[in-house]
């Protein structure tokens, strides 16, 4: 009924390759851009910022740039975790050596020290596919957490080897360091999180995402029409690793403010981002954000649902928690293989028919 | 069904409104992961003696007490999820039992005006409390620990270790690494030979730890192990029979569950402990009496006596005796996190009060004081006796090297407070 393109007139190419040609998903973008950005700042406390809204914007970051390596060119990855740990002590590094320099800056920087390391990582992906390459990055994953844990010059050489955020600001407005308001890192996050959605969202459109989907399907039907492989898959690791090293940054500066590397960034980080986007919906921006939503809200949910709200001992309700999720996603993938982001699909399909389907 | 949960609904609000005027003490727990089996014994030790001050005294002062339990897990998210969700309660002390969790709450916990009391883990240097003014970590901690087990080794070796090969096993995270520096620093000193040996999480995988003790025949292993790694590590002892009187483990590395699946082959592992062991305590009279037989206790009721039960058990003590010199300071009984600080930094620890709390000589006598949160740093050693299967003291609470010690607490803490921009003093 309302959800139709019918006398949604396009007059401009521009118009017509929009991400949102329905007016309906378009004012529904508006609005929870809207939502997002003016009114939640104001509602939100400390509790919903570091326990949910925190965790959910930086994993959709990750997943973000994990779905552009493995989703859309077809490149199995379980480095995510070694990934996000260079993006983390690039930042701490950054951080400690110029303390002036806006955090904004360094976070950037240390998505482009990641992206660095990402596409040295990505080498061996020229020669090898699928499970080797798998087993490739898997060692970036090791050998990472290991240089971060042997070598002191990354952590400072203090005693512990942890890493903790000293306070930085941007704007004048502190958003690393215990001394924040809620809503100063909420919004630092949403708007790396909006810039990084919209900057995958273009590229994955356009001629480089092409080519990084040629490659996924077939990689020597892309070669041969004329998509350079060696550019395509080395780009992939870089924008990825990018994303992902930016992810990792927030994670240590903003989210915990202290880690240890081989808690905070080893394998289940991999494998935990890469659920969030077989979950969500390989090659979908949005699928992106729905993966890491439910794998980050889930727990929590079913927390306070299950210790909050029903009162039980916390071992057992911790011991649900992992039953529940594990069900759900097996329910989820046998109902919908293609992730979250295809029901979402096939439901906006049904409504542009309702209410009169075939 | 609707007007049925919407009773509910009022029900739950009407449940959780008189939790006001509560004297809140959350237990950041962990009952499940590779960390759990030392998790319970702590966490239940911890609750049970909070329930038996609500059974028995009424509370603390005539306040009852409420503790919120919350699974970490020993992860670092999650500890950091229960924080958030439990400080609006009216929290008024953190023992997140975990060293990482206690790094990631330092400076949280401080802006926060919340103490928190890592007795015997967390950050060492939070020993200097004109640097961090709202941390705990009394009545001992990691390097005390490195230094009373070198200090034993001197002592049963007539005073000299020089040329002697000493190696430490240790969980390769924070945790694992503090004891690190004051080793290398005992081993200039003394002039013995310190080989590094990390385990890494969970710890499950030392084969090759082991065989290179096997192959360089150390004449003392130390243990700074957690969890799974304990008990692994000393099966791995056991199997290249490595003399057991030789391997000295931190007091995280000394409780039953480690030793018992090494069955007899553990007998003679030492630990190092900063509480005594066992349950020869009138307050376990009481505690079974009001806790135990009125089907109050936590977990599954079966870890009581446990050495790490009794660390949990130790650890609500002193926060419940702080919170009692905090109402006595301030006058009022229901006090807050703040007047809680106040209360932990004026503590003071004796024989008699310990003795009229049924736990004579249960730990050192200490006053905490502004310018020391570590309290004496006094280390006793531990035994296991796999027949009796029973730990013991085999060497009272001793001092350890304070002029080394001391020195290194300064320099970390000094690093901390230049790195956080702190200016240090008391206030």
């Amino acid at each position: 009924m309302f959800y139709r393109e019918a006398g949604d007139f396009k007059t401009s190419y521009a118009d017509d390759n929009q991400t949102f040609p329905i007016k309906f998903d378009r004012y529904r973008y508006y609005v929870v851009m809207l939502i997002a950005f003016v009114a939640v700042p104001f509602l939100i406390n400390d509790y919903w910022v570091n326990a949910i809204f925190l965790p959910f914007l930086i994993y959709s970051i990750a997943a973000i740039g994990l779905n552009i390596l493995v989703g859309y060119c077809g490149q199995v990855s379980l480095g995510t975790g070694g990934f996000m740990a260079v993006g983390a002590y690039a930042c701490y590094k950054l951080m400690t050596s110029f303390p002036e320099v806006s955090i904004f800056i360094h976070v950037l920087l240390a998505g482009g020290v990641t992206a660095g390391v990402g596409v040295l990582f990505g080498l061996p992906s020229l020669r090898i596919k699928g499970f080797y390459l798998a087993v490739a990055t898997l060692a970036a994953q090791f050998f990472l957490v290991w240089l971060f844990n042997r070598v002191p010059w990354f952590y400072n050489y203090s005693a512990s080897g942890q890493i903790s955020a000293p306070e930085r600001t941007v704007f004048g407005l502190a958003v690393t360091g215990p001394n924040t308001t809620a809503w100063a890192p909420y919004l630092f996050c949403l708007v790396i999180v909006t810039l990084s959605a919209i900057v995958a969202r273009n590229m994955t459109r356009g001629m480089q995402g092409r080519k990084w989907m040629a490659i996924r399907d077939m990689d020597i039907a892309a070669e041969i029409i004329g998509v350079n492989p060696l550019k395509a898959k080395l780009s992939a690791f870089a924008v990825s690793s990018f994303f992902i090293g930016i992810a990792g940054a927030l994670f240590f500066s903003v989210y915990l403010g202290a880690v240890e590397v081989g808690e905070a960034f080893g394998i289940n980080q991999s494998f935990l981002v890469l659920f969030m986007i077989i979950i969500g919906g390989l090659g979908s921006i949005f699928g992106s954000f729905a993966g890491a939503a439910f794998l980050v809200l889930m727990p929590v949910f079913l927390k306070n649902v299950l210790v909050g709200g029903l009162g039980w001992p916390t071992d057992i309700a911790a011991h649900l928690e992992f039953l529940i999720v594990g069900a759900l996603i097996i329910i989820f993938l046998i109902a919908e293989p293609h992730g979250l982001a295809q029901l979402w699909r096939v439901a906006k399909e049904k409504l542009r028919l309702w209410p009169f389907p075939h | 069904m609707k007007l049925k949960f919407a009773s509910m609904a009022l029900t739950a609000v009407m449940a959780a409104a008189p939790a006001m005027a509560d004297l809140v003490f959350p237990s950041l727990s962990y009952r499940t992961g590779p960390y759990a089996a030392g998790g319970i014994p702590f966490a239940d030790g911890y609750a049970d003696y909070f329930t038996l001050l609500n059974e028995r005294d009424g509370g603390i002062g005539g306040v009852p007490i409420k503790m919120i339990e919350c699974e970490t897990g020993y992860n670092t998210a999650k500890g950091v999820e229960c924080y958030e969700s439990t400080k609006g309660e009216g929290a008024l002390v953190y023992q997140p039992l975990s060293t990482g969790i206690t790094y990631q709450l330092i400076p949280k916990a401080t802006a926060d005006d919340i103490p928190i009391h890592s007795m015997g883990y967390g950050r060492t240097s939070a020993a200097n409390g004109e640097v961090f003014s709202h941390v705990f970590n009394y009545p001992g901690n990691y390097w005390n620990g490195a230094s009373g087990a070198i200090n034993y080794l001197l002592e049963s070796n007539g005073g000299d270790i020089a040329g002697k090969k000493i190696a430490l096993v240790y969980h390769n995270s924070a945790y694992g690494k503090e004891p690190i520096r004051t080793l290398e620093e005992l081993s200039k000193k003394h002039g013995f030979e310190l080989t590094l040996l990390p385990v890494d999480h969970p710890g499950q995988e030392q084969k090759s730890q082991w065989l290179q003790i096997r192959r360089e025949k150390p004449d003392n292993v130390l243990m700074w192990g957690w969890g799974v790694m304990n008990q692994v590590a000393i099966q791995e002892a056991a199997n290249i029979r490595y003399p057991m009187e030789n391997f000295i483990g931190v007091w995280w590395s000394g409780a039953e569950h480690d030793v018992l699946s090494a069955g007899d082959s553990a007998n003679g592992y030492k630990a190092l402990t900063f509480h005594n062991v066992g349950r020869d305590f009138p307050v376990f009279a009481d505690m079974q009496k009001y806790v135990v037989d009125a089907g109050k206790a936590a977990g599954a009721g079966d870890q009581v006596g446990n050495v790490l039960y009794n660390r949990g058990m130790y650890a609500a003590m002193l926060a419940a005796e702080a919170a009692k010199t905090a109402q006595e300071i301030h006058g009022v009984s229901d006090i807050t996190a703040g007047q809680m600080r106040d209360g932990m930094e004026a503590l003071s620890i004796d024989e008699a009060k310990m003795t009229a709390l049924g736990m004579p000589n249960f730990g050192p006598s200490f006053n905490v004081s502004c310018e020391n949160h570590g309290g004496p740093g006094l280390v006793g050693v531990t035994q296991w006796d796999a027949a009796a299967q029973t730990w013991s003291m085999i060497s009272d609470f001793k001092e350890t090297d304070m002029d080394v010690i001391g020195g290194l607490i300064s320099e970390d803490s000094a690093a901390y407070a230049a790195e956080n921009n702190i200016e240090a003093g008391c206030k």
